[in-house]
């Protein structure tokens, strides 16, 4: 008997999946466990393991193909079984044509990061092209032989922009060849590169958060003299693992949350869920987008479990390796980008979380401190508020205890 | 009417002494074919009444004496050819019942791999060759026959069997003037039933004596009574004789009837009546050839009823047979179009 | 290589496979003592004897029927008709015996014969005598169909056909019997189901048969003068086809032009245009054009007889659409 393989759902948030790489081929063996392909979900790329023993019996997504969950994938069943009603059955299952919605795939846009490089006027605006394609459009169907269109999709051309010349306006071999897209004066150069999956997880989910949640946005500056020699002197002790501020800092959030637990917390609708656990997404930047690996129950760990976790977690998550419950579940984020010398910026919310810490620069400045100026260490903080859960003094007094603990880190160690 | 028509068995219509020297083996063996085609065209309307045949269904019910008193005046291997009422010719043939009947049941074991059907009976290793389903069409692959037996300079024969209503078709026509223009050792057997399907002969041809048909191909008619298988016997003798040593065609017109309808759909009240069926039910030439057995006790009512009992016995394991062989795979719908 | 015409070929063909098997005859209208209608037979009947080049009476259906019966029990008949247009009083024994025989009969039976003749136009003879048939019987399982356009591929062709132990319905034409080419000396064969590429091209794709393959290498020659290189497909057998070589033609040269002497109708030309559409699809930049004769009945007229049949600048201008080149688009599939 036939089975099915399914595009499995390995995200949370996963709509589909892209077929990165089969590491089985038809006809192969496999078991329960083996790992048989490589799939691209909007987070990262997972092994995809088979759930039941037997071969191989066809592929139905090609490497590059997006599935949605539950598509067809590939056919498992006894060697030389007849898979061609499961194969019928699947016709009519959705799959997303990969020639239709992308020009190139987008493993080879990674490795290649430049793509086919064209000029255009104002790319931002769709203005009508000069070469007004309109005859080759009847109805909103384009006319262009089933060749110009194949040569089109090869060489990554925007068949609607190119104008056709065969018989009633039908776009052409020689139009496909002898496009050259107009250069005006106002012309910029620019470079379209197709989204890949992460990519287009993070516009959609990012842009949500940010029409759906309405932000307020708090910046407190932090003294962070103690910080400093709390930690020279914690890594006098471990010279090999050295806790980073942001091990300090993830570990201060776990306990101002702990503290106020209306900020960890998440809005549904009709109620506001508020967690017992603290879970701590860390925004991590890889190559093409990032991602949020989960410490889990940061309240609970010390500062050397928190630090440990967190470096293996950032090398998982360059690596694309992360599995979906490592990625998934945090309750509040933390994003810092002091290593790029920011002052202080606004990070856009986490969805579902309520809060998100960005965190900027430790940087040496003069202040007044007792009526004395002189040189101190400071960083700023901002704390992004979804204002349907936290309102501006719940938030303050969240920064309150946050500076409070960073600038007084001795009491984590307790 | 002409120089070339003659009657000739007509006027004997008897079961005279002088067949007996044709052999008891023989004579017995004619009437248990005469039988074995009753029974098995009385099964095949069974069948069909159970949806085990489709299509269509031609019984030879009553014309048992034409394929059998010519199949015994001919030798194994001369040809015989014929229209689609065939089931008669192939058993009187020797065609095993077992493998027409998965025929008729559209099986692979059949005679034709379950893809010719009740009109298309053929058995080359015997010389019969078809079974054709379009009014007079095989009358030119007859003479075609007997053109290769001239052409090879054969010692044989070919039997060109048709209908009454097949001599109206202009293949007949051709076929005849071929025939004896080339002088091919033919033997064109009308078999007259009376009816073309529902239309009496008298109403389909303007010279309802069909074996003055040949006259005007200086072809030689000869008539013969179909339910009496003896005058069939003689007539192709004598026809297949003057095949043989003289290379001339002969039309020979045998006269019967068919007890049942033109085809198992056919509600034969509209063009005869019952009457008129009841009447030749009384010439049933199965009867009239057990008649004569018993009276020149050439065989006992108990050996007639054995071999009633034992015909029926093949007919059933005709039909056992047919029903335990296989369809036709599916793989074999492309097979045998081509020779490759 | 020696020039011969197209006739003389097939009489060579004839001649020679009656020398070699005593079981081929042929049998058809003044074939013997009149030496032909068209000369093809001629001198068989003093070399081969009455017995086997007979003279038949017009009785097509009752001769092509008996050379059915002669195939069934051995013999190899060639039975010539002396244009197809008469093998429509015989369509039933081509049709529902030669073709059906070996079905019917279970593979029992088989019908080595070949049914010849001129097929198409010649010249004013009019609606009867002026009929390309070829779709008719490339339409029935069992039934092979050849139309060789050169005197080379007829010989080879034909001699294929006498000893292929299927019926052949092998179609010639009376406008090419006297047209010459070269025929390679002694013994060979071509064989049945194999198309040929008859001129090399890169731009667009010709299908021609029988005697439009001259008419189509005309056109290749107009076209030539205007840079256009068309290839020149001669399938030479139409049923089976052999699609392969059209297919990969078209891949090249992502256009095609399907050229019949026949109505447009459901016929030749529609299934290979039909083909190549279908395995072919992503690799055309243009659809599929048809230059069949006009859908008429064929007029006795000179001039409506010239304008009804595919002509050279029909074809160019067929081409000069599928390239896009048109300045008739008059006749667009819009």
């Amino acid at each position: 008997m036939a089975i099915k393989i399914q595009m499995p759902k390995l995200s949370d948030t996963m709509s589909e999946g892209r077929i990165i790489k089969w590491l089985k081929k038809e006809g192969e063996k496999v078991g329960p466990g083996d790992v048989i392909a490589e799939v691209e979900t909007d987070k990262a790329n997972m092994d995809m393991e088979a759930y039941d023993e037997g071969t191989l019996l066809k592929i139905v997504a090609k490497e590059g193909d997006r599935v949605p969950i539950g598509g067809l994938i590939a056919v498992l069943g006894e060697a030389g079984e007849d898979a061609s009603a499961i194969l019928n059955d699947a016709a009519s299952t959705p799959k997303k044509d990969s020639t239709r919605e992308t020009i190139t795939e987008p493993v080879e846009a990674r490795q290649s990061s430049v793509g086919n490089v064209y000029s255009a006027a104002a790319p931002t605006v769709p203005t009508p092209a000069p070469s007004q394609p309109a005859a080759t459009k009847d109805n909103g169907r384009l006319k262009a032989s089933p060749l110009a269109k194949r040569l089109a999709q090869e060489r990554g051309i925007d068949i609607g922009e190119v104008k056709g010349s065969g018989t009633s306006g039908r776009i052409v071999r020689r139009d496909v060849e002898g496009f050259s897209p107009v250069v005006s004066s106002s012309a910029a150069k620019y470079t379209d590169v197709p989204l890949s999956m992460m990519r287009e997880a993070i516009a959609k989910r990012l842009a949500q958060s940010n029409i759906e949640a309405p932000h307020f946005f708090l910046t407190a500056e932090v003294k962070m003299e103690n910080a400093i020699a709390f930690r020279e002197s914690l890594n006098q002790f471990d010279e090999k693992n050295k806790i980073s501020y942001n091990d300090i800092i993830v570990k201060a959030c776990a306990a101002a949350l702990k503290e106020h637990p209306q900020v960890n917390a998440t809005f549904l609708g009709d109620k506001i869920r508020m967690f017992s656990n603290v879970h701590i997404g860390i925004a991590v930047a890889i190559d093409d987008g990032l991602i949020t690996p989960v410490l889990r129950d940061a309240d609970k760990k010390g500062l050397r479990q928190i630090s440990q976790e967190a470096k293996e977690l950032a090398v998982q998550a360059r690596d694309r390796k992360l599995k979906p419950e490592e990625y998934s579940g945090s309750t509040f984020t933390v994003s810092n980008l002091g290593m790029y010398d920011v002052d202080d910026f606004t990070a856009i919310i986490n969805p579902p979380e309520a809060a998100i810490l960005a965190v900027g620069s430790i940087v040496e400045k003069p202040v007044a401190e007792n009526g004395e100026l002189k040189i101190g260490k400071r960083m700023r903080i901002t704390l992004s508020s979804d204002h349907r859960v936290i309102d501006g003094a719940l938030a303050a007094r969240f920064m309150q205890t946050l500076k409070k603990v960073l600038e007084n880190p001795a009491a984590l160690a307790l | 009417m002409s120089d070339y028509a003659v009657e000739t068995n007509m006027s004997k219509g008897s079961f005279g002494e002088e067949y007996l020297s044709l052999g008891r083996n023989k004579l017995v063996e004619m009437f248990r074919t005469m039988v074995l085609i009753r029974r098995f065209e009385e099964m095949a309307a069974k069948m069909y009444s159970m949806q085990k045949i489709g299509g269509f269904l031609h019984l030879y019910i009553g014309q048992e004496a034409v394929a059998v008193g010519s199949v015994a005046a001919i030798r194994d291997d001369d040809y015989m050819i014929t229209a689609y009422r065939d089931h008669g010719h192939a058993i009187a043939r020797g065609t095993d019942p077992k493998l027409l009947m998965a025929e008729l049941f559209g099986k692979y074991t059949g005679t034709s791999k379950g893809k010719g059907g009740s009109m298309h009976f053929f058995d080359a290793s015997r010389n019969m060759l078809g079974g054709h389903a379009i009014v007079g069409g095989q009358i030119p692959l007859g003479t075609g026959i007997a053109f290769k037996i001239k052409y090879r300079r054969e010692d044989k024969v070919c039997l060109t069997y048709m209908g009454d209503a097949a001599v109206n078709q202009g293949t007949f026509h051709e076929s005849l003037n071929l025939a004896a223009l080339w002088k091919l050792p033919v033997v064109y057997i009308v078999e007259n039933n009376l009816y073309g399907m529902g239309t009496a002969v008298d109403r389909a041809s303007a010279v309802t004596e069909l074996y003055k048909r040949g006259c005007s191909y200086g072809i030689e008619g000869m008539v013969a009574d179909g339910m009496n298988v003896f005058s069939v016997y003689d007539a192709i003798k004598e026809a297949a004789k003057k095949a043989r040593e003289l290379s001339l065609p002969t039309l020979l017109e045998i006269r019967t009837y068919r007890f049942r309808g033109h085809s198992m759909s056919d509600p034969d009240s509209i063009y005869r009546t019952k009457q008129e069926v009841e009447e030749e039910k009384q010439r049933d030439p199965i009867e009239q050839m057990k008649k004569f057995l018993l009276e020149e006790k050439i065989a006992t009512q108990k050996e007639i009823d054995d071999i009633d009992a034992e015909v029926k016995k093949v007919v059933a394991e005709a039909v056992e047979f047919a029903e335990n062989s296989s369809e036709p795979p599916l793989e074999s719908m492309y097979d045998d179009i081509y020779v490759s | 290589m020696p020039e011969i015409t197209y006739r003389e070929a097939l009489n060579q063909a004839l001649a020679e496979e009656m020398e070699r098997d005593d079981s081929v005859f042929i049998v058809g209208e003044e074939v013997a003592q009149y030496q032909g209608a068209y000369k093809v037979t001629q001198g068989l009947l003093q070399k081969f004897g009455p017995e086997r080049v007979i003279d038949a009476p017009i009785s097509e259906s009752g001769f092509t029927g008996l050379g059915v019966g002669a195939a069934m029990v051995g013999l190899r008949p060639i039975v010539e008709v002396m244009t197809f247009n008469f093998s429509l009083v015989a369509f039933d024994q081509i049709i529902n015996n030669a073709a059906k025989m070996r079905h019917m009969s279970g593979g029992q039976l088989k019908v080595p014969m070949v049914i010849r003749g001129p097929n198409g136009s010649a010249h004013q003879l009019a609606a009867t005598h002026s009929q390309s048939l070829e779709s008719f019987y490339s339409h029935v399982p069992g039934l092979k169909v050849v139309m060789p356009g050169t005197p080379k591929d007829a010989k080879g062709l034909l001699k294929s056909a006498i000893r292929d132990d299927n019926p052949v319905i092998f179609m010639e034409s009376e406008v090419i019997y006297g047209m010459k080419g070269e025929v390679p000396e002694g013994e060979y064969t071509i064989p049945i189901g194999k198309t040929d590429v008859k001129r090399q091209g890169k731009d667009v794709t010709i299908v021609a048969y029988a005697r439009m393959l001259g008419v189509a290498l005309n056109a290749a020659e107009i076209l030539a003068k205007d840079g256009i290189q068309a290839e020149i497909v001669d399938p030479m057998t139409i049923r089976p086809l052999d699609d392969e070589p059209i297919l990969e033609s078209v891949k090249k040269t992502n256009r095609c032009v399907v050229i019949t002497e026949a109505w447009p109708f459901a016929g030749v030309g529609s299934e290979i245009a039909f083909r190549v559409s279908s395995k072919a699809f992503d690799y055309l930049d243009a659809p599929v054009e048809l230059v069949s004769s006009e859908d008429v009945p064929m007029p006795y007229s000179k001039t409506l007889e010239h304008n009804v049949l595919p002509t050279p600048e029909k074809i160019v201008n067929a081409a000069m659409r599928v390239l896009y080149n048109s300045k008739d688009p008059g006749k667009s599939e819009d």
